[in-house]
């Protein structure tokens, strides 16, 4: 039983973040009908926003320190943070502390920026042809972000850590009544989850009960009427696109403290993405919300070593193979809409 | 010729003086010049042009004819690979069963993977081919770690089997891979003057066997058979309509593409008796996608050049490092020297992908036939005083919808 529900545990982190990839697609696949193969880098950019605001924000000069002294009696010659002759040593220190989860604000103009000019100057281009070129150009697109950010970041992965006051773990068996230190969760991953649960309901709300959200989903379902009533929806999809990636870039940069960041982690995890889509059903929002905590969740079940003891392997493949029953059984994904992509 | 029309007989024709002259064709720099590292004449690397000719001629029936874009061509390459490399454990050391085997085991494993996955057209395939390519990859690494060595891949050892051949060669070392006494890694060194010029007897090997690929894929493209394919690819609704199934013909295509990535993995594994999982990992799927959309898909020549573009980039591109470029340009002021180096510098040597990326975009943007039809639009572009009559019936025609 402990271990069921820590492996379930251990399943939410993953599963949110192929759920907040899996409704970016989805939301680019329902409004703009473009399969987006460069959503993953999406991703990887957005993780690499928060290197970059930590790098920033750890930027410094060497000043001469005359309270402390080497051996010789000479002053020390110390780095000093910009940031702390900004804002004092000690609030200096704590933004840097608080470095990842500041970039939230950081990214979400940058990755918007980058949605929209990919769609403008890339996408737009490829509404009219077939979903094969869609693939091949952005799957082209995420490679060339990809070396871009190698050739900035190098290949090695940057460690990015968590605030200090989320460092720790929290002693779930103990809350829940069992054996303390038997179920133990480190925080982060409990911001994570929260995180994304928070994000998915804002995008979900956005869509719901405004008149922006109302206007997008009467284009994703008959984009020509919305059209014709003189409505600019183009417009509204682009921002739709910028948003989606905004979304990719906000999992990407909460991610950082769970797994370090390399130039790859967005195809990684991008394969994962489109294997969640497919399952949930294209073009269905809650589908993919559905698809991406149950395939996190089965692929942590799966590897727990009873599973494994009784078949070898099935942590490796259990998201492929639910993957390929779900696309034989139900051609349409869990919640798959009629008439969306069926040719 | 070979029941070919004219054509596509001098097409054949070329393609085989080509590769049978590789050897001088790659190697037009000296020994020892500057320029030497352009030579791409060495077997190594002559080998990789022509055995990923066969896999990218292969994908190209499929996705070039059909129009179904596979994302898990890898895994029929490395269960080639495996089988090649337990033919030679087991059985012997000679190529001929190896390759055989390698074709048969990745038609079976297409026979299976395409039944299922060809039930779904567009992204769906996609995604289930990659599916299966990515569990393949998975097992392979981890479970299937007896039949396929697992991370460090599976090797020849000095007591294997080898039932019809010997355990080890007269030196105690394990043998390698042959044709009937004729080893594969046996080359012979032509000097001209400067120039040196390697014959390599795993190149012509894999050379011979790629033409008749290439033969094969002609054939096939001229057949009725093919003719369906493209039928498929046009439009399989109004296929449907008319009363023909076209499953078996998908399938079929599939396997046969199977086939050739089989083959393609066996001969790889017959040139360096080793495979391992990684060449089942989707990037190497992905691999075979951009060498065949570069070069031109559903054209004959296009997967070819694609294939040698792509491993000529990868492994000479790769090698020019910064140095070099400052050799280069040392002719410039040395700001200006600097600023040159510095502007392309990130597109060769290590950053070699980046320049792939941006020319396979560019290529699905603005060439969507690949190189194939770069070179038909540079040549029209010549010739078009001269053929400005004959071209002009030719002109688009549109489907009668």
């Amino acid at each position: 039983m402990e271990a069921i529900i820590l492996q379930i545990l251990n399943g939410l982190d993953k599963g949110s973040a192929y759920a907040l990839i899996a409704l970016g697609l989805t939301l680019i696949f329902g409004t703009l009908g473009v399969v987006n193969f460069a959503h993953g880098a999406l991703f990887m950019m957005g993780a690499f926003c928060a290197v970059t605001l930590s790098r920033i924000l750890t930027l410094s000069h060497t000043v001469i320190d005359p309270t402390q002294t080497d051996f010789l009696g000479n002053p020390l010659k110390v780095q000093v943070p910009y940031i702390h002759d900004i804002f004092g040593q000690a609030t200096g220190d704590a933004i840097i502390d608080w470095a990842v989860p500041l970039s939230i604000l950081f990214a979400i103009p940058i990755m918007i920026g980058i949605g929209v000019i990919m769609e403008r100057g890339l996408i737009r281009h490829f509404y009219k042809r077939p979903h094969a070129d869609q693939i091949l150009v952005t799957f082209g697109l995420a490679i060339v972000l990809q070396e871009v950010i190698k050739y900035f970041y190098g290949a090695n992965p940057i460690p990015t850590p968590s605030p200090e006051a989320f460092r720790g773990s929290f002693d779930f068996g103990a809350a829940l009544g069992f054996d303390p230190n038997v179920i133990i969760y480190p925080y982060w991953r409990l911001v994570y989850f929260g995180f994304a649960a928070l994000v998915i309901g804002a995008v979900f709300a956005f869509l719901q009960f405004t008149t922006f959200g109302m206007v997008v989903r009467a284009g994703m379902a008959d984009r020509e009427t919305v059209g014709l009533l003189g409505i600019n929806i183009d417009k509204r999809f682009t921002i739709m696109f910028g948003i989606a990636a905004a979304v990719a870039g906000l999992a990407g940069v909460m991610y950082t403290p769970i797994n370090s960041p390399n130039y790859h982690m967005g195809m990684d995890f991008l394969v994962l993405s489109f294997v969640v889509v497919v399952v949930g059903g294209m073009g269905s929002l809650p589908g993919a919300v559905l698809a991406g905590f149950l395939l996190g969740i089965l692929e942590s079940l799966a590897s727990m070593s009873v599973v494994i003891d009784f078949i070898p392997g099935i942590n490796q493949v259990i998201i492929y193979l639910v993957a390929i029953v779900i696309l034989l059984t139900r051609p349409r994904g869990l919640m798959g809409r009629k008439g969306v992509m069926e040719d | 010729m070979f029941a070919l029309d004219k054509k596509d007989a001098r097409l054949l024709l070329m393609v085989a003086v080509l590769t049978m002259l590789a050897p001088f064709i790659l190697n037009p720099f000296p020994a020892g010049s500057e320029m030497a590292q352009f030579n791409a004449g060495y077997p190594d690397l002559m080998q990789r042009f022509v055995i990923f000719g066969i896999f990218a001629i292969g994908f190209n029936i499929l996705f070039g004819l059909t129009g179904y874009l596979s994302f898990g061509h890898a895994a029929f390459l490395g269960v080639g690979s495996y089988s090649a490399v337990w033919m030679f454990k087991l059985l012997s050391m000679n190529v001929l069963p190896a390759i055989a085997l390698s074709v048969v085991v990745a038609g079976l494993f297409s026979v299976v993977i395409g039944f299922i996955s060809l039930r779904r057209s567009g992204i769906y395939f996609s995604i289930l081919t990659l599916a299966f390519a990515q569990m393949s990859f998975a097992l392979a690494y981890s479970v299937l770690t007896p039949i396929t060595g697992g991370e460090t891949g599976l090797q020849l050892a000095l007591d294997d089997p080898r039932i019809l051949d010997v355990a080890a060669s007269a030196t105690g070392n394990i043998p390698v891979p042959g044709l009937f006494g004729l080893e594969m890694r046996a080359s012979t060194n032509l000097e001209l003057g400067p120039w040196v010029f390697t014959f390599n007897v795993g190149y012509y090997f894999s050379a011979l066997i790629m033409l008749a690929a290439f033969y094969l894929a002609i054939r096939i493209f001229r057949s009725p058979f093919g003719m369906m394919l493209r039928a498929i690819k046009s439009n399989q609704q109004r296929l449907n309509y008319t009363g023909l199934n076209a499953r078996p013909y998908t399938l079929a295509a599939f396997v046969i593409s199977g086939m050739y990535a089989g083959l393609a993995g066996g001969l790889m594994a017959a040139m360096d008796p080793l495979a391992g999982a990684e060449r089942m990992f989707w990037t190497a799927s992905g691999e075979v996608v951009l060498m065949t959309i570069l070069g031109g898909a559903g054209t004959l020549i296009g997967p070819v050049l694609g294939a040698g573009f792509i491993k000529y980039m990868e492994n000479i591109i790769s090698k020019i490092n910064e140095s070099i470029l400052h050799q280069w340009f040392y002719w410039l002021p040395d700001g200006l020297e600097d600023f040159v180096v510095a502007m392309i510098y990130p597109f060769i040597g290590k950053g070699w992908h980046l320049t792939l990326g941006l020319l396979f975009m560019a290529v699905v943007i603005f060439l969507p036939g690949g190189l194939v039809e770069g070179g038909q639009r540079i040549g029209r572009m010549f010739g078009r005083k001269k053929s400005e009559e004959k071209d002009k019936p030719s002109g688009k025609t549109t489907p009668a919808e």
